[in-house]
């Protein structure tokens, strides 16, 4: 098992660093790196003093060769620091840490949802295979799969928000605003968890031992609680850690739609405004997560499936 | 006996049993829904009855004719005065080239992977997988927002990006293939024939991984549009002023109170053509997998 944790960290560290120089690259391979800092693309009025420049290539480390300036930049990076937002003028992970919380509750809002909604109907889906709710539930899942969660949002704030009133449309501010969004976000990591526990949850009633179960009197409850179930939840509950990295991208589209203040919405507000240095912290540190996500689902998986380790 | 029905009895559902495997037997909702949105997409010039990208803004959000409002709109008016149906039937356009440019090209690049990958092992392998890992592991939503402050949001960078995030599935599942197929007693005689490896690779292996390719594709669609539709929703996808579902979805949200319709429409254009894909994704894995059938 250590063995595999450290191979798999490895391999973490190895896909961040790649993905940390391919973005050092990106900034290169135009010549001058501060051509994009304050690059024009959406028309937005940037205008930098001389001293503003001059800071910036001392900053870069322009001056001296690429390795250096590649050192320079993982060496910031190891320290936390995201350069700073030429825009706002102020260190690009104070805006991610100040936009953290409220992505952060939105993604476990929906990651509740997501659990509490997904592994019920997937287990109701199986066990009452063939059936209306069976019927229902593969339905959810093929919704939440297949429609987009922004036109979700849209027909939601329009009955919900607009129409009856009963929530608020848009903002963070008390419980009420939570409702929206974490549904919309949710609905689609639920449809996945769901589909995964009801296959999971098909094959086990279909194998040897719960058989054996129902051939020594077991009866139906009994053996869907006490001997399926256990085993069925072991994949769709690891699998669900995936989610999590998954949220995280969705927020970007949900908090927009609902102006919600996360790092999402200050990432596409940084696109807006041609903010290159947010949008690559943003950027860094999404990833850094995602990818921390993924190697915990890993040794998730790996602990209650040995078979995994080996492979 | 299956795992089937421990709560349930069986003789209860017997119609709507029947129902359902007729549609399973016959996807007749795909099929016209992927009919029309096809049907539209190429003609769009002669049966939009008005002009995509200009309005009058004097016409600015008529209420539908379908809810009874100004008749010469059947689905209202956008903020510019556009008509929202000619913006739809474009839109089919824009979403079918986009797609359909993706799947082919990271069909194509797949497969390719896939069949190297999985033929030569190795060093290529590994590569290649770690390659594809590190591809899965990447938010793609999040990459297109860094290149798109580089670059500028463009047509190339969304077919780019797009056919760079499909193509892992399709490596990996042809290598799965290749693995399997490589082995097999056929092969082994087309090499000791003195078959070249370009065309063990294209005559011998290809057609067998053919099948899964095209489930693959159909499956990925459904995918591709959404991605699509949810980067130009965020402005950063299609360009304006080219009509793109996504982006006109965008154009109504400031107006949800005042003009529903502007938003609602063509979100239901994008819901109803990934619903039609990913039935008939679906049914194209049944047909072409008999295996999965019993799981489902």
């Amino acid at each position: 098992m250590r063995r595999f944790i450290i191979r798999r960290a490895l391999a973490s560290v190895v896909t961040m660093l790649l993905v940390i120089t391919a973005i050092f690259a990106l900034t290169r391979s135009f010549g001058d790196p501060r051509t994009i800092y304050l690059s024009d693309e959406f028309n937005t009025d940037l205008s930098m003093s001389k001293k503003q420049w001059d800071d910036l290539g001392v900053e870069f480390g322009l001056d001296k060769p690429m390795a250096y300036q590649y050192a320079l930049f993982i060496g910031r990076l190891l320290k936390g620091d995201l350069g700073t937002s030429v825009h706002q003028r102020r260190p690009v992970i104070q805006l991610i840490m100040e936009r953290l919380p409220a992505t952060a509750q939105l993604a476990l809002g929906a990651f509740i949802l997501t659990i509490a909604t997904g592994i019920p109907l997937g287990i109701l889906s199986a066990v009452q295979r063939g059936t209306i709710l069976d019927l229902g539930g593969r339905l959810f899942a093929v919704l939440g799969h297949a429609l987009p969660s922004f036109w979700v949002a849209v027909i939601l704030v329009i009955v919900f928000g607009v129409y009856l009133g009963w929530v608020p449309t848009y903002g963070h501010k008390g419980i009420n605003s939570f409702i929206l969004p974490c549904i919309t976000l949710g609905w689609s990591s639920a449809s996945g968890v769901l589909r995964l526990t009801r296959s999971s949850m098909l094959e086990v009633l279909d194998s040897e031992y719960v058989k054996l179960a129902r051939a020594k009197g077991v009866s139906g409850h009994g053996v869907v609680w006490k001997h399926a179930l256990r085993n069925a939840l072991i994949t769709p509950l690891t699998v669900a850690g995936l989610t999590l990295g998954g949220l995280i991208t969705g927020s970007v589209i949900i908090e927009t739609v609902f102006a919600w203040p996360g790092i999402g919405l200050l990432s596409i507000q940084s696109v807006y405004k041609s903010d290159y240095a947010t949008v690559q912290g943003v950027f860094l540190f999404v990833t850094a997560v995602y990818i921390a996500a993924a190697f915990l689902v890993d040794i998730a998986y790996a602990w209650v499936d040995p078979r995994i380790r080996y492979g | 006996m299956t795992s089937d029905s421990i709560l349930a009895t069986d003789q209860d559902h017997g119609r709507l049993r029947a129902v359902l495997r007729f549609f399973r037997r016959w996807p007749i909702f795909s099929t016209l829904i992927l009919l029309l949105v096809l049907l539209t997409g190429t003609t769009a010039q002669w049966i939009a009855p008005h002009d995509e990208r200009t309005g009058d803004i004097l016409d600015r959000h008529q209420r539908p004719a379908v809810v009874g409002g100004n008749p010469s709109f059947l689905l209202g008016t956008d903020h510019l005065g556009r008509d929202i149906l000619t913006r739809v039937i474009y839109g089919s356009r824009v979403s079918l080239v986009v797609a359909g440019i993706v799947i082919v090209l990271a069909a194509t690049s797949g497969t390719l992977a896939g069949l190297v990958s999985g033929y030569f092992g190795g060093w290529i392998d590994e590569a290649m997988m770690r390659l594809v890992d590190g591809i899965i592991a990447m938010p793609l939503i999040v990459v297109v927002l860094v290149l798109a402050v580089v670059l500028g949001p463009s047509f190339g960078l969304l077919i780019g990006v797009l056919t760079v995030g499909s193509w892992p599935t399709f490596a990996r599942v042809v290598r799965g293939e290749t693995l399997v197929l490589k082995e097999l007693d056929y092969v082994a005689l087309a090499k000791v024939a003195g078959v070249s490896t370009p065309r063990i690779l294209i005559r011998h292996l290809l057609p067998g991984v053919l099948n899964s390719v095209v489930v693959v594709a159909t499956a990925s669609v459904s995918g591709v549009i959404l991605s699509e539709a949810g980067l130009s929703f965020l402005g950063v996808g299609v360009p304006p002023p080219t009509p793109s579902w996504g982006g006109m979805v965008a154009d109504g949200r400031a107006y949800l109170v005042s003009a529903w319709w502007v938003a609602v429409f063509p979100g239901s254009a994008i819901g109803l053509t990934t619903l039609a894909f990913v039935f008939m994704g679906d049914w194209l894995r049944d047909r072409f997998d008999p295996r999965l059938r019993q799981i489902d």
